[in-house]
């Protein structure tokens, strides 16, 4: 399926570029745990490409090492063509990578705005004191962050949350606030750690259609984690499955459900 | 009568109106819309170039005089401006409300033949093209949120801003034939055709002529002395009549500012950041604030509460003879000032009704608490009468003599007449043309001397001239000991205790009455919160006892007043049962203007009915609910029937029929 030069073509007709991340033999350890064992597999430009296992095969570890949270043990990280140094999160936040958590990690005590704003920090130049001022490039800088922190909170349907503080705010709309900070710092790729972890029906149906609009409308390359098997397989392009911190399959939704491992591993005995 | 007016000025039709506009107050703002968080607006000139590019673009596309253009979504300047651009091509806007299922849709849709639907986004996109098979005539489909739609197949489909362009780059070619088209446009035309959600039946297209139109505009603003700075904020649903004439219609005539909502959930932020000078909203909405001006003000300290509570008693006493002009002392009117400058004035501000000089309530009865609330705070809320098939109006309160129970006198132009039964009639520049494609429904509602029959009962008090309504005269009935059955009445009643959202009566050719009554989640949720009654959901909540023994105290307290009336006192409710679920348009329990149907209610909770009426204490039932995606599921409930005490009534005697 994958022509290695250009990329390929999915299911609904979208193209799909060159390899924007590749992890070459992955393997994390902390003290005797294995977390992640030899694993290789690559993200491509404009796809979205998700990370599926049982409780504990790894994914959150994998999603770490991506967002360079985690140094590996062994292995490289390649992204945009280069070996990535060991870096620390924010520098990797610099290279145009964001992500959301799992347990949304918003800041509480500030408003929606705000906590979009922040978002926008990797892209502020101007320095504290010129800020603090409010003049010149500080004011047009902040002028411009703001324009690109609503144009997110329109596309996301949060207009009528901006000012409240996100204490206040439902389980499901803090993870749709997390998404807008994500998408504030305008990522090459974005990270979704469980996006639609504890939603209702009505809210994961409201956050599929949120993740395949930003992919669809801002071309952004998505690499997620799920446990919900229905979302994955309806979401993404591309499928790999891990167990016990190995890869045991990796391709589009229907090859990875059809996999005697991934049947064996994850789904447990198939219901004919 | 109709013939001697020609319009005023030689303006004939919104077009020509928007042309004055733009001439005239070239640099006024006529609309404003929030979007990514700033107020953007449009003057009249600018509007009138945006609604010539779109006309270009849209006879570029085909559009020929007389076809159907439908327009479906929630209140932007983009989609107001669509429905003069389909006048201005000689096409008839057909406005749909949004929240229609796609089968609604395809209904409305079919029967006009729209070759044309103009949509905001994705969502009705979807609805649209889910059904586009059924619909022979349909060919093209516009949309103004492109967000979505890219993989979409385009052949059919179309960006409103490529539209405009299309029609810009066009100009030269079309602007002759749009001249042409334009100027053809007479008194008589179609400007507008307005599905009525209709209590029975299919809807009905109700063609309005520009006659019809303009001269209701002309009459109501200069009864309300409305002016070209009067600013409005649209949020009602562009399909139903009442936003079309506040929206388009007087807006057009006037001149004024035209505000659009940031999204339907920051419709009160918006409000508040208006400040709108004429504003209109159903009962619903001023209970809701109501209620939440309560729920916080329990919250709030107790100097503040104190301060709140003596003030407001000294609003309730003199605050409505004040903005009635009547005499009030000089120490009265001092303090009504000091209760001004301290809760009145903040108050209103944070309603955002701080600059409105003329708001109206109509659809609905308002509570007579209600309407006393905002009256005491000096905002000039009044009450008008009216239907799609009157182009609104009524009957209208003019200034100072506004009543709770009564919906004014006639408007100017607009004669009235009681038929035997009670029956209203009524005849104005305003009554519509017809029921397009359906002359049986025409005939059977308008005579041949333009007399329209309302379908509500009501009667002209003799005191003041004020018309007061009863309930639709179809659903006045008699009941078994030949005592007169006027639902409305007692529901109406019910309806004003905060707790309860909607009542249904039954009781026609019965012997006694029963309801079925609907919590208000927001009331009830808060009292519950505030007494540590915990729930898990609706059904948890409107079960538990306390709920029912409050509800059984609004029932008894609503049979002592009902005991009062003469004519209505065999309408106490006997028995009551508080429903599982809320009566739901998508369920086709009520219209989407949030009427019930009383006739579909009746049939599907037939098994609660029975109970109420066999005696039993108690009855297991299961409803099929529809999801607002269109996809259905049951709710299985043990419903506890509650008896309230009724008064004792002499038997006496109503006209037998």
């Amino acid at each position: 399926m994958l022509d290695q030069a250009g990329g390929y073509t999915t299911v609904d007709g979208r193209k799909i570029g060159g390899v924007v991340m590749e992890m070459k033999n992955i393997t994390l350890r902390f003290g005797g745990v294995v977390a992640i064992k030899d694993i290789s597999f690559d993200i491509r430009e404009g796809e979205i490409r998700a990370i599926i296992g049982p409780n504990g095969a790894g994914k959150s570890s994998m999603l770490n090492v991506i967002s360079g949270f985690y140094v590996p043990s062994e292995g490289e990280v390649w992204f945009h063509g280069e070996k990535r140094p060991p870096m620390r999160p924010f520098e990797v936040a610099r290279q145009g990578i964001a992500r959301t958590f799992q347990n949304i990690a918003l800041f509480e005590g500030m408003s929606v705005l705000d906590n979009v704003m922040t978002g926008r920090l990797t892209h502020m130049k101007t320095g504290l004191f010129s800020q603090a001022l409010w003049k010149g490039p500080a004011e047009k800088e902040e002028t411009e962050n703001r324009e690109v922190a609503e144009k997110i909170i329109d596309f996301l349907e949060i207009q009528h949350i901006r000012k409240t503080p996100v204490s206040r705010l439902p389980y499901g709309l803090k993870k749709r606030v997390e998404l807008a900070r994500a998408l504030a710092a305008q990522p090459k790729l974005l990270l979704l750690d469980e996006p639609m972890a504890g939603m209702n029906v009505e809210e994961k149906e409201d956050m599929s259609r949120f993740i395949l609009d930003v992919n669809d409308e801002f071309g952004t390359t998505i690499a997620l984690i799920e446990h919900d098997m229905g979302v994955v397989m309806d979401l993404s392009d591309r499928v790999v499955v891990m167990d016990y911190g190995k890869k045991i399959g990796d391709g589009p939704p229907d090859e990875v459900r059809n996999n005697q491992d991934v049947i064996d591993a994850y789904l447990g005995v198939a219901h004919d | 009568m109709a013939q001697t007016q020609s319009g005023a000025e030689g303006l004939l039709s919104l077009p020509a109106l928007l042309h004055r506009n733009a001439t005239t107050f070239a640099t006024a703002p006529a609309y404003r819309e929030k979007e990514f968080g700033i107020w953007q607006s449009w003057n009249w000139a600018e509007t009138e170039q945006e609604i010539e590019a779109l006309a270009l673009g849209l006879i570029n596309l085909g559009v020929n005089e007389g076809d159907f253009i439908a327009i479906i979504g929630h209140n932007r300047p983009y989609l107001y401006w669509a429905m003069v651009a389909a006048q201005s091509v000689g096409a008839i806007p057909v406005p749909l409300y949004q929240d229609a299922v796609a089968e609604e849709m395809a209904y409305v849709l079919g029967h006009c033949g729209a070759r044309f639907v103009i949509v905001s986004d994705q969502e009705q996109v979807d609805k649209v093209v889910e059904v586009q098979d059924q619909l022979h005539q349909f060919e093209h489909l516009i949309y103004l949120d492109p967000r979505g739609l890219r993989k979409y197949d385009h052949s059919h489909l179309h960006e409103y801003r490529h539209v405009q362009e299309q029609g810009r780059a066009a100009h030269d070619e079309f602007i002759a034939d749009l001249k042409a088209r334009r100027a053809k446009l007479t008194y008589d035309s179609t400007c507008v055709m307005l599905y009525t959600s209709g209590t029975t039946g299919k809807p009905k297209g109700v063609v309005l002529s520009n006659r019809n139109v303009i001269e209701s505009a002309k009459n109501s603003v200069e009864f309300d002395h409305l002016g070209r700075n009067e600013d409005i904020l649209s949020y009602l649903p562009m399909a139903w009549v009442g936003d079309f004439i506040f929206s388009v219609g007087q807006a057009y005539w006037c001149g004024f500012c035209v505000n659009c909502p940031e999204s339907a959930e920051t419709m009160m932020t918006d409000l508040r950041e208006i400040g709108p000078t004429y504003f209109f909203a159903p009962p619903r909405v001023f209970e809701t604030q109501l209620t939440n001006v309560m729920i916080r003000m329990e919250d709030a300290g107790r100097l503040k509460q104190a301060m709140f509570n003596h003030f407001m008693a000294h609003a309730r006493k003199v605050g409505p003879r004040i903005l009635d002009g009547k005499p009030v002392n000089a120490w009265d009117r001092l303090k009504y000032a000091i209760g001004d400058m301290l809760v009145y004035g903040p108050l209103k501000d944070t309603l955002g009704f701080s600059r409105i000089r003329v708001g109206y309530t109509a659809g609905e009865a308002i509570g007579p608490e209600i309407f006393d609330f905002y009256r005491s705070l000096g905002i000039n809320l009044k009450q008008l009468y009216g239907q799609t098939e009157a182009t609104v109006f009524i009957t209208v309160q003019p200034d100072g003599e506004v009543r709770a129970d009564t919906v004014g006198v006639p408007a100017p132009d607009v004669e009235i007449k009681i038929a035997e039964n009670g029956e209203i009639f009524y005849r104005s520049p305003g009554t519509f043309v017809e029921y397009y494609k359906n002359p049986e429904s025409t005939a059977s509602t308008k005579d041949p001397e333009g007399w329209v029959a309302t379908g509500d009962a009501g009667f002209i008090e003799e005191s003041s001239g004020h018309l007061r309504i009863i309930d639709r005269a179809k659903d006045v009935g008699t009941m078994a000991g030949g005592a007169m059955f006027a639902p409305k009445y007692v529901e109406n009643k019910l309806k004003f205790y905060p707790d309860i959202l909607e009542a249904v009566l039954f009781g026609n050719g019965r012997d006694h009455c029963v309801a079925f009554i609907n919590i208000d989640l927001t009331a009830v949720g808060n009292w519950a919160e505030r007494n540590n009654i915990a729930y898990a959901s609706y059904l948890e909540l409107a079960g538990h006892p306390m709920v029912l023994t409050a509800i059984q105290q609004h029932v008894e307290e609503v049979n002592r007043s009902v005991a009062q009336d003469t004519m209505l006192s065999g309408c106490q409710v006997h028995r009551f049962v508080v429903l599982h679920k809320e009566l739901d348009a998508d369920d086709g329990e009520m219209t989407r203007t949030r009427k019930v149907r009383r006739a579909i209610v009746e049939q599907k909770y037939a098994d609660i009915i029975a109970a109420l009426y066999d005696g039993s204490a108690s009855v297991s039932t299961r409803t099929e609910v529809t999801y607002e995606d269109g996809r259905k599921g049951h709710i299985s409930a043990t419903l506890k029937i509650g008896d309230a005490a009724v008064q004792p009534v002499a038997p006496h005697k109503v006209a037998a029929e």
